[in-house]
């Protein structure tokens, strides 16, 4: 096969809170929809399961760590060498208990009885910046259709993406850059701002609402000081804590802020010339139109 | 803060069993607070994330077990990347909350964390993924006034989700979902 015609596939785990009618939707929508213009192909691992999340490792590692690597075998089966899973809990899990069974002999045992299959050893799994890092920035530059003016984004990595470094040895964990990177490529402004991987408070949006609207204060806070006038995010959580609780911050704070809170994927499919609703932008809580705006046609 | 110990504790095994559970030396901690100093969630916690190690490290069982902090942990895991010492403390956290549970003494302050973990988990267990719906429904059922808190009405209730086309009622099972079901009976 030629350079040419070589095609990677990639295994498309998209975790429970992207798919369609789930919390987060949009941000499947977006990745896939991009996917679909500049690569790589995609494709859904066949009947996959919950990573567990917080909740899983919080209270049993032995099980967290079974529900992750299920979906790391069923990749294998399937043919995959390297999965994508937008949703950084998910690839965190994912990760982490890969390496959990690859240094733990007894662990893999007991998972690999549990789960009913050989775990594989050689399924890379990796997050949706590294993935569009090291597949689309040049797609991304030949394809680029439309241009931001104006437009000032605090990229927000939040936790997940960047901890435990030594494990998920993606970019620096006190000051990573790849989603700055993108957003430089599509022509917008990267602001410099010192909440790139603060904690929102995760999973407790349910359960303890207060410790959620007190980060994400001080993360909006952070963002709109230092100049932004969007926030990009690529965890589903992060973006649900931000998105959906500006309101009842501001109400707790006395302070407006009424910024938008976008998906990289979704600020990658407006330079693509995606249509903002088939990147899922009308389901935001905070509109995305003065992101939108910002948007124009390139001159050729 | 000023805790007895007993001799009883002095001598247990409590800091050999954390460490075999988890393989996590707590005796590399000097109790330099780095942890501590980073901790997002430190200001709500009863004990400070360096404390806590301090009790393992010193045998206090109880105090560890029972304090509201380990469920207060957001794991964020800045403590462990910025620790000197390379000691793992948001996972010696997950150790501990396995712990505590198993033993039955999670701080009962801190049901409202506890039950959504279970929430959570019992909607993976009978679907292979999660029902946004029913694992709401059942935090719902199980801590109303949670549920409540004026703050998250919106997000509890989900009216404003299901506006917007994002809460699907219908839960999704996955075909493998009795192989879930036993992961769940031999690790559960
Ligand atoms: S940062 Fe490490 S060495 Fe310092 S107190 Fe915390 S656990 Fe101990
Ligand atoms: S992992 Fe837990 S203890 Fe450690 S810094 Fe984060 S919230 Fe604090």
């Amino acid at each position: 096969m030629s350079e040419e015609t070589k095609k990677t596939k990639i295994g498309y785990y998209p975790g429970c809170a992207i798919t369609k009618c789930s919390t987060s939707e949009e941000y499947g929508t977006s990745v896939l929809g991009v996917s679909r213009v500049i690569g790589p192909e995609l494709e859904e691992i066949d009947d996959w399961n919950c990573c567990g999340a917080s909740s899983g490792h919080a209270t049993n590692h032995k099980l967290s760590t079974a529900l992750s690597v299920r979906n790391i075998s069923l990749a294998e089966k399937d043919g995959y060498d390297e999965v994508l899973a937008p949703c950084p809990m998910c690839s965190q899990r994912l990760i982490v208990s890969q390496d959990d069974v690859e240094n733990d002999e007894k662990l893999r045992k007991e998972v690999e009885d549990a789960i009913e299959m050989p775990i594989s050893r050689n399924v890379k799994v990796s997050n949706y910046l590294e993935i569009v890092k090291n597949y689309s920035m040049d797609e991304i530059a030949e394809k680029q259709k439309r241009k931001p003016e104006g437009l000032k984004v605090a990229s927000y990595y939040g936790c997940l993406l960047v901890r435990p470094p030594k494990i998920l040895k993606f970019d620096d964990p006190e000051n990573p850059k790849t989603m700055d990177d993108i957003v430089k490529a599509i022509g917008a402004e990267a602001v410099d701002w010192e909440f790139k991987t603060n904690c929102c408070g995760g999973g407790f949006t349910l359960s303890r609402p207060n410790v959620v609207i007190k980060l994400t204060h001080d993360i909006l806070e952070g963002a709109i000081d230092a100049g932004a006038n969007a926030i990009a995010v690529a965890c589903p959580m992060c973006h649900a804590n931000l998105d959906m609780r500006q309101q009842a911050i501001e109400k707790e704070y006395g302070r407006r802020f009424n910024i938008p809170i976008v998906y990289i994927s979704e600020l990658i499919g407006l330079a693509l010339g995606l249509k903002p609703k088939d990147l899922g932008m009308d389901k935001h809580f905070i509109d995305t139109g003065s992101v939108i705006d910002t948007f124009s046609d390139i001159e050729k | 803060m000023k805790i007895k110990i007993t001799t009883e504790e002095r001598k247990s095994d409590f800091a050999k069993e954390v460490e075999e559970r988890s393989g996590i030396d707590v005796k590399k901690c000097y109790q330099c607070g780095k942890c501590t100093a980073g901790c997002p969630v430190a200001y709500e916690m009863d004990y400070m994330p360096n404390q806590i190690i301090r009790f393992v490290q010193l045998g206090l069982r109880q105090e560890a077990l029972t304090s509201r902090t380990i469920w207060l942990c957001a794991s964020c895991i800045t403590c462990t990347t910025r620790c000197p010492k390379e000691v793992k403390i948001a996972e010696l956290m997950d150790v501990l909350r396995e712990m505590a549970l198993e033993e039955g003494i999670a701080n009962p302050m801190e049901k409202d964390i506890t039950t959504f973990h279970e929430a959570f988990l019992n909607s993976v267990k009978k679907h292979g993924r999660i029902s946004e719906c029913g694992m709401l429904m059942e935090f719902k059922r199980k801590r109303p006034k949670a549920a409540l808190k004026s703050a998250l009405q919106d997000v509890a209730d989900g009216s404003q989700l299901m506006m917007k086309g994002k809460l699907s009622l219908a839960p999704h099972d996955i075909k493998g979902k009795d192989n879930i079901k036993r992961i769940f009976e031999k690790l559960g």
